[in-house]
């Protein structure tokens, strides 16, 4: 296996756009170009046919069987789960969950780790950019516990400064939890340096990582991290599946999150005692197929090199930023300097209404995000209700850049008609 | 219009521009009878609607709000629409938005009523966007029929 920050593939765009059958599909007549990464990503045929393969060649039951298929499938399995260890550097295999997506890791978090060990008076700190995943779940728990939840500010341009931490992270916090790429402003947050704060106060720190691990290389190790989440469809992957990444000794502690099979050791009429990591919190038959189709994605990400992907998407967000500014009827939300934010521009349009703009491109075949971006608090910060959004990924060129702005501009045209 | 934006024309009629641009009775109205805000979590569209209501009828109404083309002008259209309507037409008139939105047929006497207002039928072909032209239609419906039970 190669170094996941390097790869072994050239990076050659339209070589991996022939990886990607939907790349095909005309939309209203028109060649697709497909800008909303941050919700989903597209899959290639390495993927889709993993599924295929495993649905037409191994299925099976995991962890139960001794028969060919099952051993198979467990295997299968397994080694995806040591690719994504792997991807993130993570110490040990048994640390990766599999869970259904980046919320049920960040609920699982929230239902037994902080269940356990937030009190009243304690205080949980999150970010004011936030995905509604991850305050909701810390919403409840404070309001259940008698916690405070408190937010670390941003600054105009959608940075935090770590100043503002003072004060906010104090000796009653108990877990800090935030996203390391915000999915609205783009904006990359100083996560390693929050660690150390939050350590220094006895704290455990959160990491949701839905929009960085499928765009840059993370390292838990290096972040120090105490808890990571991401989902699968957002790098490749199928949907329905996603990671929950601790460290071992507080996984280790943490009650189960669901009962059922496969996450026991061994059961009486009166009682049960937990199997050991990871299996403590994968109740019932797991999503085996897609966990196997995260491997492949993995895999794919691996072998192009995720320094190279996060070199590219920056190529792409600079030149965006420089096309989308220059039209002078736009407003972008968050840093305005490409480096310190990854491929999501969030933006609003003088006189044209985020859905009417998402309309219209639609009809000449850009699909981009319109609305709150499951992020209201942050959005009307700004004081709107909406806003529009491109994302970018590893499929994606700076024609299909040229693309979204003249029809851009067309969509000015019809509505200045 | 010709191009790739064609197709739109149906969905932003001129009419729509036109009430999407200047929006009709947005006035505060004063000691209104009933003055409730509605919106669409999804999209967050979101409209602040007044009446005040006489003799069972609605004597005035004002509407101001944020969202899309389609919400605009669909409430603009509305607010021109209702005023001096009684509870019972407006209750048809929405009634009948629904059903034309929907793709039913509404009757030539119905058609009458919405006058311009049929120019929103070209919605239908942007399944997604009905429910932009029908959200202050519905919250006005809601709090009329609200501030008649009491």
């Amino acid at each position: 296996m190669s170094n996941p920050e390097f790869g072994s593939r050239v990076f050659d765009v339209d070589a991996i756009r022939a990886d990607f059958p939907i790349l095909q599909r005309k939309i209203n007549g028109n060649d697709l170009v497909y800008l909303d990464n941050a919700a989903t990503t597209q899959k290639p045929n390495q993927v889709i046919k993993s599924l295929v393969d495993y649905y037409e060649q191994t299925n099976a039951n995991v962890h139960r069987g001794v028969h060919t298929l099952s051993i198979e499938a467990t295997d299968g399995y397994e080694l995806a789960r040591t690719k994504v260890a792997k991807f993130i550097n993570a110490p040990r295999p048994e640390e990766v969950i599999w869970t259904r997506n980046t919320s049920e890791s960040l609920n699982l978090v929230a239902a037994t780790w902080a269940e356990a060990n937030v009190g009243e008076g304690d205080n949980i700190v999150i970010t004011a950019m936030e995905h509604h995943s991850n305050i909701v779940p810390w919403q409840q728990l404070a309001d259940k516990k008698g916690a405070e939840l408190r937010y670390l500010p941003h600054n105009e341009e959608g940075l935090i400064e770590l100043d503002s931490a003072t004060g906010v992270i104090d000796y009653r916090t108990k877990i800090v939890a935030v996203t390391h790429m915000s999915n609205v402003l783009g904006t990359i947050n100083p996560v390693a340096k929050l660690a150390e704060r939050a350590h220094s106060v006895g704290a455990v720190i959160l990491v949701d990582a839905a929009q960085s691990v499928p765009h840059m290389p993370v390292d838990v190790q290096a972040l120090d991290a105490d808890f990571l989440c991401f989902s699968a469809h957002k790098m490749l992957g199928p949907t329905g599946i996603g990671v929950l990444w601790g460290k071992y000794d507080l996984l280790e502690a943490m009650p189960p999150y669901m009962f059922g099979g496969d996450m026991i050791l061994e059961v009486t009429y009166e009682d049960a005692s937990w199997n050991d990591l990871p299996y403590k919190f994968e109740a019932g038959t797991p999503n085996i197929a897609d966990a196997i189709a995260t491997g492949a994605a993995v895999d794919y990400l691996t072998e192009l090199g995720m320094d190279n992907v996060w070199q590219h998407e920056q190529e792409l967000t600079d030149y965006a930023m420089e096309q989308i500014l220059s039209l002078g009827s736009v407003r972008v939300l968050g840093p305005q300097n490409p480096a310190l934010r990854g491929g999501v521009i969030s933006f609003i349009h003088d006189t044209i209404h985020p859905h009417d703009l998402g309309t219209a491109l639609d009809q000449q075949g850009i699909a981009i995000r319109t609305g709150h971006h499951c992020a209201m608090p942050l959005v009307r910060s700004f004081d709107v209700v909406a806003a529009a959004r491109v994302s970018f990924y590893i499929y994606n060129t700076k024609s299909e850049v040229d693309a979204f702005v003249s029809g851009l501009c067309e969509t000015e045209g019809y509505f200045s008609r | 219009m010709t191009g790739a934006l064609g197709n739109m024309d149906d969905l932003y009629e001129a009419i729509i521009l036109d009430h999407y641009r200047s929006p009709r009775n947005t006035a505060p109205v004063e000691e209104a009878d009933v003055d409730f805000e509605v919106n669409n979590p999804f999209c967050g569209d979101e409209f602040h609607i007044q009446l005040k209501v006489e003799n069972d009828a609605v004597a005035k109404v004002g509407i101001t709000g944020r969202g899309c083309a389609i919400s605009q002008a669909s409430a603009s259209l509305l607010a021109e629409l209702v005023e001096g309507k009684s509870s019972d037409e407006v209750h048809a008139a929405v009634s009948s938005i629904r059903r034309l939105l929907k793709g039913e047929e509404i009757t030539d006497e119905e058609a009458d009523v919405l006058g311009d207002i049929e120019a929103l039928a070209g919605v239908r072909k942007f399944p997604v966007r009905i429910k932009c032209a029908l959200l202050s239609w519905v919250g006005l419906d809601d709090a009329l029929k609200a501030h008649q039970t009491g």
